[in-house]
């Protein structure tokens, strides 16, 4: 075993000096080499992050939420349907909740707005978040007056803004007292929004949705879980799909890995000549030839993962951001956890070094096999 | 249907491995049909210099079937959230009729491939290449398997409709159920745990012999591959439920969770590893008489029995060590 060991030692030793002799060719192809697997890498590293904020925000949902539809369409809830939901075994509390969507013409943009029952607002005041104070330029107590449905302006004070750390679920969300919201929106009286059901034991969610569904047949039961799913579902695809475009610049790679290992220069083809009159077996050049293709498929690999890694947890995320995150007017600035998975290190090799090795076997191949006194001629 | 960037991986090693093999399989017919040592040819000697090819083309498939062979595990286990009633790998493979077909063959190709490259190592160092025709032979073999492989893969992964409700490990695995997996989960624990540790005395005993009588290769190689058998029945009928702490739970594929500290990860390579040592010493060992193989093939031979034996004793420790630290009382 040791004088195997010894064996690659000698032939990887051979073949970085021979990597550094043709330092220019070989960097161009490891500049592309690295840039590639910095793309595929970004696009894995982006949407694998955004999936695991999703989970960890939704962890402390309650698991069931219900609206009510009418015509196929979402409608408010009459709280007349609390009762029922409340009396299901299995449900410990009930909750209907105001929100909705406001259109403020003056920065083009959505807020989310909700009431916040636990916060003791005073009819007028409000909870801002930081993309929105942001925008509106806003600080603790200004007023910010919003016209309501009947066309009065409504002038609301700002008691405070939410904390910047949950700038991902708060960047555009204002939190009012029911009297403000209902002045604002006037929507029919004792209506809620939705409702949500904190249910005691999670594994019973289903069944209990099953109820509700049955108790109130107008009513769409919503689970933590399903909506986990197709966040999951849609990062998964949008994924896929940016793998599928960068095929193309792959494919590129491939031709250009080919054509950089079948095209050797007269001076490789000498040396190959050389080694081998001087007593190298075919087998012996084919190892040399595939450690220069390790060497270089390491060194690319760790270079790009390193700077995808930077560009995606500390850079800003500005490449492929807005096609897997979406986009809006009132973006959260948020920072995504660093973490990294086995799956996607084993999906990128797979999709980044084996089509480099497929490329190159065959030419290779041809120079490994090579007749000593034929590539020394000519 | 669903796609991620795993699957779009998982196609793409398919395809690339099915292609190379095809290709290689290719050259392998000119060489079982016009092979002439004796000949000075020049066909003779393109065909001698096509033999690298074709091994590093073999190399490049049993690395990429390795690669594909966890890829495929960790998928299936990470699109568990995605099916109802999916809890694991086990439920997600078992969406259609295509998952587990597509991961024995896996297997099976991981195996060949390997026995294919220990056939080649050993041919390399005969002088005329003396295996030159069952080696190519076993190649024409492997082929159209990495065609299945491909298109099971595809079918299955075509296949997968987040509406099914599929059943998970607790539902296969269970002894209420039929079926080959349900048989495994319902043996006993206390025969089965003697069986275990029998078979491991058996593969010992012979693999010690082996060591001496040279033509019990046959026999070396049977028992490896039995070995295997019946460790991953162990694992389903009652490792499983030491780890999980739990007398129902018999899932193989839950092993590689990280709510289980990644078990499975040191569990099934050193058998994975050894199955296919041992396989390969047990089918080398005959080709002894060959006269340019005399000296080669017992060395090699003996190599590969202790690499086997020490695989398959490392997983024996793993396993004694799980059952011993397990807070788990199967047996009062």
């Amino acid at each position: 075993m040791p004088a195997l060991l010894e064996r690659q030692k000698y032939l990887i030793d051979y073949t970085l000096a021979a990597l550094l002799r043709h330092k220019t060719r070989n960097l161009g192809l490891l500049l592309v080499y690295a840039l590639l697997v910095f793309l595929f890498s970004s696009v894995l590293l982006l949407s694998q992050s955004l999936r695991r904020e999703a989970a960890t925000l939704l962890q402390d949902t309650p698991e069931v939420m219900v609206q009510r539809l009418v015509a196929g369409r979402h409608d408010l809830l009459p709280a007349a349907w609390l009762e029922p939901l409340r009396r299901i075994r299995g449900v410990s509390a009930v909750q209907g909740r105001l929100w909705g969507y406001y259109y403020d013409p003056a920065v083009k943009a959505n807020y989310t707005l909700m009431v916040a029952p636990d916060r003791d607002l005073a009819a007028n005041d409000i909870l801002i978040g930081a993309a929105l104070a942001r925008i509106r330029q806003l600080s603790i107590g200004d007023i910010l007056s919003l016209p309501t449905t009947t066309g009065k302006p409504l002038p609301l004070k700002v008691a405070g803004i939410l904390d910047a750390a949950s700038e991902l679920l708060s960047a555009d969300l204002m939190l009012l007292s029911e009297t403000g919201y209902r002045t604002l929106f006037n929507p029919p009286p004792d209506t809620y929004t939705d409702a949500v059901l904190t249910v005691r034991n999670r594994r019973e969610a289903r069944t209990v949705a099953e109820k509700i569904a049955l108790a109130l047949p107008g009513s769409r039961p919503i689970l933590r879980t399903e909506i986990l799913r197709t966040y999951d579902a849609v990062f998964n695809w949008r994924e896929g799909i940016v793998f599928i475009t960068l095929g193309a610049v792959l494919l590129a790679f491939m031709i250009l890995a080919w054509d950089k290992a079948a095209g050797l220069s007269a001076e490789e083809k000498r040396e190959i000549g050389i080694l081998k009159a001087i007593g190298w077996e075919t087998g012996d050049i084919l190892r040399m030839k595939l450690w220069e293709g390790a060497l270089l498929s390491l060194t690319a690999f760790l270079a790009g993962y390193a700077l995808a890694y930077w560009q995606v947890f500390y850079g800003g995320t500005r490449l492929f951001a807005p096609v897997l995150k979406g986009w809006a007017m009132l973006y959260p600035d948020f920072r995504l956890t660093p973490a990294v998975d086995l799956l996607h290190v084993l999906a990128l090799l797979a999709v980044t070094v084996l089509p480099y090795i497929v490329a190159t076997l065959i030419p290779i191949w041809r120079a490994a096999t090579a007749d000593p006194d034929a590539v020394m001629r000519g | 249907m669903l796609m991620t960037s795993a699957m779009v991986a998982l196609q793409g090693i398919a395809l690339s491995v099915a292609g190379t093999v095809l290709l290689a399989s290719g050259f392998a017919w000119r060489i079982l049909r016009c092979w002439d040592i004796n000949s000075g040819s020049e066909l003779q000697l393109r065909l001698e210099r096509r033999t690298y090819l074709i091994s590093t083309l073999l190399g490049f498939a049993l690395g990429a079937e390795l690669l594909s062979l966890l890829l495929f595990v960790h998928t299936a286990e990470s699109l568990s959230s995605q099916f109802v009633g999916a809890m694991c790998a086990t439920g997600v493979l078992n969406i259609n009729g295509f998952g587990f077909p597509a991961l024995l063959l896996k297997i099976t190709v991981f195996f060949l491939a390997a026995v294919w490259l220990l056939l080649n190592r050993v041919d390399h160092q005969g002088r005329d290449y003396p295996l030159i025709r069952v080696k190519y032979g076993l190649l024409l073999l492997i082929a159209p398997l990495t065609v299945a492989e491909l298109a099971t893969q595809t079918g299955y992964l075509l296949g997968l409709e987040p509406e099914v409700i599929t059943s998970c490990c607790g539902s296969l695995f269970s002894s209420e159920s039929h079926g080959v997996a349900a048989e495994l989960s319902s043996l006993p624990p206390k025969p089965a745990l003697i069986g275990f540790y029998a078979a491991g005395m058996l593969i010992l005993g012979v693999g010690l012999a082996f060591l001496r009588r040279i033509w019990l290769g046959p026999v070396f190689a049977a028992s490896s591959l039995l070995l295997f058998g019946v460790a991953i029945a162990a694992i389903i009928a009652f490792l499983s439920l030491y780890v999980y702490e739990n007398p129902n739970h018999h899932c193989p594929f839950c092993l590689l969770k990280a709510g289980y500290n990644y078990v499975g990860y040191a569990l099934y390579p050193p058998l994975f590893a050894a199955t296919a040592f041992g396989l390969g010493a047990g089918i080398i060992a005959p080709f002894h008489r060959i006269a340019s193989l005399q000296t080669v093939i017992p060395n090699e031979v003996r190599r590969l029995t202790r690499l086997a034996l020490a695989g398959f004793w490392l997983f024996y420790m793993l396993s004694t060590g799980l059952i011993l630290q397990s807070g788990l009382i199967l047996m009062g």
